[in-house]
């Protein structure tokens, strides 16, 4: 799965709610938590969960961050919008395998009384001192983990640090995540950041995560999708491959056929899209 | 169920809704204002009236005052501001 | 000898106004412009009644008019773009005679053939000398380009300059020159500079509007007219302001300088040619302050009149050169035609400016908007009132998808090679619906014509009917 930008879409905003799709961000985490004020969490998962049923989201990865488990109202938010599709529930506040096992068993319950075939994921966020130390421990609590998340924010305020722009202070995170992550063979991905109109000091930051070894970073402004897919481009390959699914798909009009196969395999709407939008990312190097 | 108290739910931003629920021992009333009222205003009873007909909601006084919203808000802002007046446990 | 008259009221007996006749006025001074009304005040309190008023654009500064509309004084509009009150009291029936709407091209060419006759011109002039030199760059009420005030000066039979900052003579530098001034009158104050700022003239910080700016300026990239010496104009949107900056990053990036810039200039243009990503700009009316101070001291930034700018019988004119425009729109319709008269209601809220004038004269004309306003599918099966023709508007961008004009098919396939998300105008509005949900019509009114769209070239194309609510 290519997960080079996950953005943000606060829960509880009509107008951000129906425009999640254009920005183009590989993934779209609609957000229940910190973007919802706490007399608000019943209105915004159900604005989300309607939202889910209404628009097309393939090619996208659905994720929502849901309340934490400390929190009164994860359960009810899982039971709200697992509804419908989503890929992944990101966990804020993860600390333990423990928290893992808990989310996923009432994963596994709702599947089966929604009947979703598709195990979902959990990406779990590492946003204190004790999520960070069990990080590996975390990374590694199931089938259902998938990544994890550095929060930068919530992890500083927990360790007295500074939040500075240049990052020092979140080095050792960072590393210890990726390393995590990569040890358990999931994603890791950065720390939004969070100054929305300083896109030069983004991509500086989001190079650095790269080189660190992120597979990719969370965005919290549409504007800031370009600069981190631009920065974690997909390779040639995924280019080349892209490049032959849209001449597939163009050949395929010409010929007036509805269904295109390419190497045996069928072409459906999330592999056009994705590969559309791999195109105009590598700057749109000629499809003939 | 039945509405038990005067409830709001969405804000007067741009494409959101902002509908008030409330008990009023009458049949159901339904009261919609809207930017878009020539284009859309049966559409937006239509949506209230089958959400309240979901929850069973069969009496009280429903405001609506919408600011171009989608029918997938109205209809969450509708269902939430009877929850908020009527439901049992809410957050 | 001097052409300074002491009052507006001598200044009518001087020039033998009647009832009936046509007073013309520009509106470099926008919604800060006080020269409309002082004189229709005067004019009204003089009893002179029936007047034509002919008014490149009207602000919602103007709504006086409506008075004198009630009271008698003005019985006819003639005017390129009308938003404010105004608008809706006109919409409504407000005046017997239709508004008569032009764009900032057909204006010119109606005057030089005749179709306008104006019998004096009133021009608003930040400075003026006693014989009628003038210019917008120097005094108080500096307003930078007075290129709408050219066609009026030149063809009105009696022209009057009103100014507020009298200069010895000869006015230098001068834009509008004696040889067409009858007399100049002294007022306390034409206008108020800071109001030229109106609307929106800063980029939009709208996600959705960044994201089709961005689109827009892919799709100049992506259409091959940008290369050494490209030619660029945009509205003052805070849309196309941003899709001007996307542009500008991708000249850089491949290393082109572009000719000129065109069109109502703001800081964005100033600062291009300051950093030479163009080489001069093209002035028919500033925006902002930044572009009046501009215009009054680079050289290579250049007041032009409005039948240079756009007039369709000039010898030639600037946006026939233009290699790229970008305009707005409230609603587009299924054969590319673009309303920016009316709004959803069928009120009137604006006019054509110079939208269909660049359309017709550029060589990529490219319409931003959003798919859906609070509800509203932008894109429908009919435009209310048609402004631009579709088959002067080539490409059509949204936040989510692209729509190039049947008749453009090389565009359409360049852009698509591009890897843009081109997509067929029908999907488009269908789209658009998914989201929104169908909208009823509102069906035509049987209203009466409340306003007459002429088209640059001086043909009817559409006319707006009265709205009862």
């Amino acid at each position: 799965m290519i997960r080079r930008s996950m953005l943000f879409i606060p829960g509880n905003s009509p107008s951000m709610l129906m425009n999640s799709t254009v920005f183009g961000s590989d993934s779209i985490i609609f957000d229940l938590e910190d973007a919802v004020s706490e007399n608000q969490k019943d209105a915004a998962r159900i604005l989300v969960r309607n939202t889910l049923s209404t628009f097309d989201f393939s090619g996208y990865e659905v994720c929502v961050r849901i309340n934490s488990t400390a929190s009164p109202f994860w359960k009810k938010d899982l039971k709200e919008i697992l509804k419908y599709r989503v890929d992944s529930i990101v966990l804020p506040k993860a600390e333990s395998a423990e928290d893992i096992g808990m989310l996923s068993s009432e994963l596994s319950g709702l599947e089966e009384e929604y009947s979703i075939s598709k195990k979902i994921n959990i990406i779990p966020i590492l946003e204190s001192a004790l999520g960070i130390e069990n990080s590996f421990q975390i990374a590694s609590a199931g089938e259902r983990i998938d990544a994890l998340f550095l929060g930068a924010e919530d992890l500083t305020a927990d360790i007295s640090a500074r939040r500075t722009k240049k990052g020092d202070e979140i080095f050792y995170s960072r590393s210890r995540v990726v390393i995590a992550a990569k040890a358990a063979s999931v994603d890791a991905i950065d720390t939004p950041f969070t100054d929305t109109n300083d896109l030069e000091s983004l991509e500086r930051d989001t190079l650095f995560a790269k080189d660190l070894g992120f597979s990719g970073k969370a965005v919290i402004s549409p504007r800031h999708i370009d600069t981190v897919n631009n920065t974690f481009l997909p390779s040639e390959e995924e280019i080349e491959y892209a490049r032959e699914v849209l001449e597939a798909i163009a050949e395929g009009e010409r010929q007036g056929k509805g269904a295109v196969s390419l190497n045996g395999e069928m072409i459906d709407a999330p592999v056009v899209n994705r590969a559309r939008r791999i195109i105009q990312l590598a700057g749109g190097k000629g499809i003939k | 169920m039945v509405l038990q108290k005067r409830a709001s739910a969405g804000t007067l931003e741009s494409s959101d809704t902002m509908v008030t629920a409330e008990p009023s021992g009458k049949e159901l009333e339904l009261y919609v204002e809207s930017i878009v009222m020539h284009q859309f205003g049966d559409d937006i009873r239509k949506s209230v009236m089958e959400v309240c007909s979901e929850l069973g909601v069969s009496s009280g006084r429903i405001t609506v005052k919408d600011r171009g919203a989608l029918e997938c808000t109205i209809k969450a802002r509708v269902e939430t501001a009877l929850l908020r007046s009527g439901g049992e446990n809410n957050d | 000898m001097s052409k300074v008259v002491k009052s507006l009221k001598e200044v009518f007996r001087l020039c033998g106004m009647k009832d009936g006749m046509t007073l013309s006025f520009h509106h470099h001074l926008r919604n800060g412009d006080y020269v409309l009304n002082i004189v229709t005040d005067e004019a009204a309190e003089e009893g002179f009644r029936d007047l034509n008023i002919a008014m490149s654009s009207l602000f919602p500064v103007h709504d006086n008019l409506v008075r004198h509309i009630k009271n008698g004084t003005v019985t006819g509009i003639d005017t390129n773009y009308m938003t404010g009150p105004l608008g809706e009291f006109i919409s409504n029936g407000g005046m017997e005679k239709p508004v008569i709407f032009r764009s900032h091209g057909g204006r010119p060419n109606a005057i030089e053939t005749g179709d306008l006759k104006i019998d004096i011109a009133f021009i608003a002039a930040p400075s003026s000398d006693c014989m009628g030199n003038i210019n917008g760059v120097r005094g108080p009420s500096k307003c930078g380009s007075l290129g709408y005030a050219f066609p009026d000066a030149e063809n009105a039979i009696k022209t009057v300059v009103v100014t507020d900052n009298l200069v010895d003579y000869p006015n230098i530098p001068v834009s509008i020159n004696e040889k067409d001034i009858d007399y100049v009158v002294v007022i306390d104050k034409i206008g108020d500079s800071s109001k030229i700022v109106s609307g929106t003239t800063q980029i939009t910080r709208d996600p959705v509007g960044l994201k089709i700016a961005d689109n827009a300026a892919s799709v100049i990239a992506a259409s091959g007219v940008m290369r050494e010496g490209f030619s660029f104009q945009t509205g003052a949107g805070g849309a196309s302001l941003a899709a001007a900056a996307c542009l500008r990053n991708l000249m850089i990036k491949k290393g082109i300088t572009g000719s000129f810039c065109l069109g109502g200039i703001t800081k964005y243009f100033v600062d291009f040619v300051k950093e030479g990503l163009f080489k001069s700009i093209l002035d028919v009316q500033c925006f902002d302050l930044d572009a009046v101070e501009s215009i009054g001291s680079n050289p290579f930034h250049q007041e032009i009149s409005a039948s240079r700018y756009a007039n369709p019988s000039s010898k030639s004119c600037v946006v026939d050169s233009l290699d790229a425009v970008i305009l707005g729109a409230t609603e587009i319709d299924r054969d590319f035609n673009v309303n920016v008269h009316t709004d959803s209601n069928g009120l009137i809220i604006g006019g054509s400016g110079g939208h269909c004038d660049a359309a017709a004269g550029s060589s990529l004309s490219i319409i931003v908007a959003p798919l859906q306003r609070g509800r509203l599918p932008i894109v429908v099966d009919r435009v209310k009132t048609v402004t631009t023709p579709g088959k002067t508007v080539d490409v059509i961008v949204t936040e989510r998808g692209i729509a190039v004009n049947p008749l453009k098919p090389e565009l359409e396939t360049n852009l698509k090679n591009y890897g843009l998300d081109v997509v067929s105008i029908d999907d488009l509005m269908k789209k658009a619906v998914e989201i929104t949900g169908s909208p009823r019509i509102r069906e035509k009114e049987k209203g009466r014509v409340v306003a007459e769209v002429i088209y640059r070239d001086g043909s009817r194309i559409d006319e707006i009917l009265s709205v009862s609510e």
